[in-house]
């Protein structure tokens, strides 16, 4: 069964069609990439799935459940969880509480904040417990106490997607997650996400620009370019595909330069 | 020694109740900032609790138990009403909105001949005092930093750092916003009836815009990281005009430059020690 279903969206700003009557699905337990040229409407695709925006139309489902209207807070109760591409950490709390703020939905304390009671206790101990879990499955865990804007820049990456992991998603969006990496970096972070998928089960929808990491880590892709779906299919089917090719490098060529090695 | 205490206590009595007012007021506006809103509502929040406690005190001689508990409810409701269409705003078209609501209740206050009109009201009973202030200071500080604590505490700092980012991370926004609106409009209220009733008297302009941006200030120049840090903010504030007492006319003048360093130097308040956020 599908896990994400796109039908129709569509967003308007003013004269401009940014994301055109894009469809397309995606299969639960695969990584499934969403690429196209700058402006191609990727980032305005994935807030119309996250609820940071309202479309102008069409339709996102997950699972059976639509997410039309919902605001993003309801997705996430729902198992949606996303990275953004200009990193959005809690600069001033603790690795670790960033981690926690992930697990928000998940934990239910009202009154017994203030009255302390064992069940408060219990509960606020086991959103320790996972918290560190998932900063030892990132390489963070050395890290849990450090104020989360002192961390080097691949780190605060790991960082955020330990935080979306917390919101224990069905489907995790990640806005290019290996935006400004260096080689090493993005090989390490290429391991990172394909344990989410292998190990974990998870399904990844991602935004990337770093081709070699895209072909080698997705099972499928999404081509945009100026807010239209141009292709989809596997990697090896995008890559020999002409509008494709045309999106990347104009008319008149004969060979993709993304198709030049795959990162590991 | 003990008659000492009690003269210092006689000669000092309207700054000790003030200190315990304003902290509770640093910590009504505290509620707001930590959820990245900008209130400038709250001394009008206070003077609905203030008069609502005082109308309650002087007409109808209810306990003073029952005027604390209306004058949090009040202004909560009036909170509740207007934080719908108001919230939808952010940032410093919030604080705008605020402002209106400050100058419609002092006109309000003004024109209300039953509540005393421009003469304010006066003789309302002395209740409650030092004990009531400071007690309800402490109970607050305590509950705040309960809150702070606890995944509530963590939200609310998620959404003062970056607000999407929250509501992505599964934080109902609207109901966080609302939530700490209400809550410190009632915790103003309640500052407002205990101040009423150790001052005697009330009047519709102690109330205005120049007493919303004096609390704001509190936590100002305190700072947000934890709750104790805005009632520093107001203790240094209430007590500072009365330390520079000795330069007369330049008091004021001192008194609104340490304030203009304190905020240049020191942008995350006199306290920047941040609370741990973990239960």
């Amino acid at each position: 069964m599908t896990l994400l279903t796109v039908q129709g969206l569509t967003r308007r700003f003013q004269g401009l069609v940014a994301v055109d009557s894009v469809d397309f699905a995606v299969q639960p337990g695969t990584v499934h990439g969403l690429i196209g040229p700058n402006g191609a409407g990727k980032t305005t695709l994935f807030n119309l799935v996250s609820g940071v925006l309202a479309p102008s139309a069409g339709s996102v489902r997950l699972g059976d459940q639509p997410l039309d209207g919902l605001p993003p807070y309801r997705r996430t109760a729902l198992g949606l969880a996303r990275t953004f591409q200009n990193i959005r950490i809690f600069s001033e709390m603790t690795v670790l509480e960033n981690v926690m703020t992930g697990l928000h939905t998940r934990l239910s304390a009202t009154w017994g904040i203030l009255l302390r009671g064992p069940g408060f206790r219990a509960e606020e101990r086991r959103a320790k417990a996972k918290a560190r879990d998932l900063l030892a499955f990132v390489g963070l865990i050395d890290a849990a106490d450090t104020r989360a804007g002192d961390l080097p820049y691949g780190d605060q990456r790991r960082l955020e997607i330990a935080r979306a992991l917390a919101c224990e998603p069905r489907l995790v969006l990640l806005d290019e997650p290996a935006a400004g990496m260096n080689p090493a970096e993005t090989h390490a972070l290429l391991g990172l996400l394909r344990r989410l998928r292998d190990e974990r089960g998870l399904t990844l929808l991602l935004v990337e620009h770093d081709m070699p990491l895209v072909m080698s880590l997705c099972d499928r892709l999404t081509v945009l370019n100026f807010g239209r779906r141009i292709a989809d299919g596997t990697p090896a089917e995008v890559r020999a595909h002409p509008a494709v090719i045309e999106a990347y490098l104009g008319t008149g060529s004969h060979e993709v330069s993304v198709s030049r090695g795959a990162a590991s | 020694m003990w008659d000492a205490l009690d003269d210092f206590y006689w000669t000092y009595q309207s700054l000790i109740h003030a200190i315990g007012v304003n902290g509770i007021l640093a910590l009504s506006v505290y509620v707001v900032l930590a959820v990245g809103q900008l209130s400038l509502g709250q001394a009008a929040f206070m003077g609905v609790g203030a008069y609502t406690g005082a109308l309650l005190s002087v007409k109808f001689g209810v306990p003073f138990g029952v005027a604390m508990l209306a004058s949090a409810v009040v202004p909560a409701l009036l909170a509740l009403v207007v934080g719908g269409p108001t919230l939808r705003l952010t940032g410093v078209y919030l604080a705008i909105a605020t402002i209106g609501l400050g100058e419609i209740t002092r006109i309000v206050f003004l024109n209300w001949d039953y509540a005393g009109g421009a003469l304010g009201l006066s003789s309302i009973p002395e209740r409650g005092g030092v004990v009531a202030i400071y007690g309800t200071l402490a109970v607050l500080l305590v509950g705040l930093t309960l809150v702070a604590r606890s995944r509530v505490g963590r939200a609310m700092e998620a959404m003062r750092e970056d607000e999407a980012a929250a509501g992505v991370m599964g934080v109902n926004l609207p109901r966080y916003r609302l939530v700490a609106l209400v809550v410190s409009s009632a915790m103003a209220g309640v500052a407002g009836c205990l101040s009423a009733h150790v001052s005697s008297f009330i009047g519709p302009n102690e109330y205005g815009f120049e007493a919303a941006v004096t609390i704001l200030s509190y936590a100002l120049l305190g700072g947000i990281g934890s709750p104790l840090a805005p009632v520093l903010g107001s203790t240094i504030l209430t007590l500072l005009p009365e330390v520079l007492r000795p330069l007369a006319d330049f008091r004021l003048m001192v008194n609104g430059l340490i304030i203009v360093l304190a905020v240049l130097f020191m942008p995350r308040g006199i306290l920047p020690w941040r609370i741990a956020r973990t239960g």
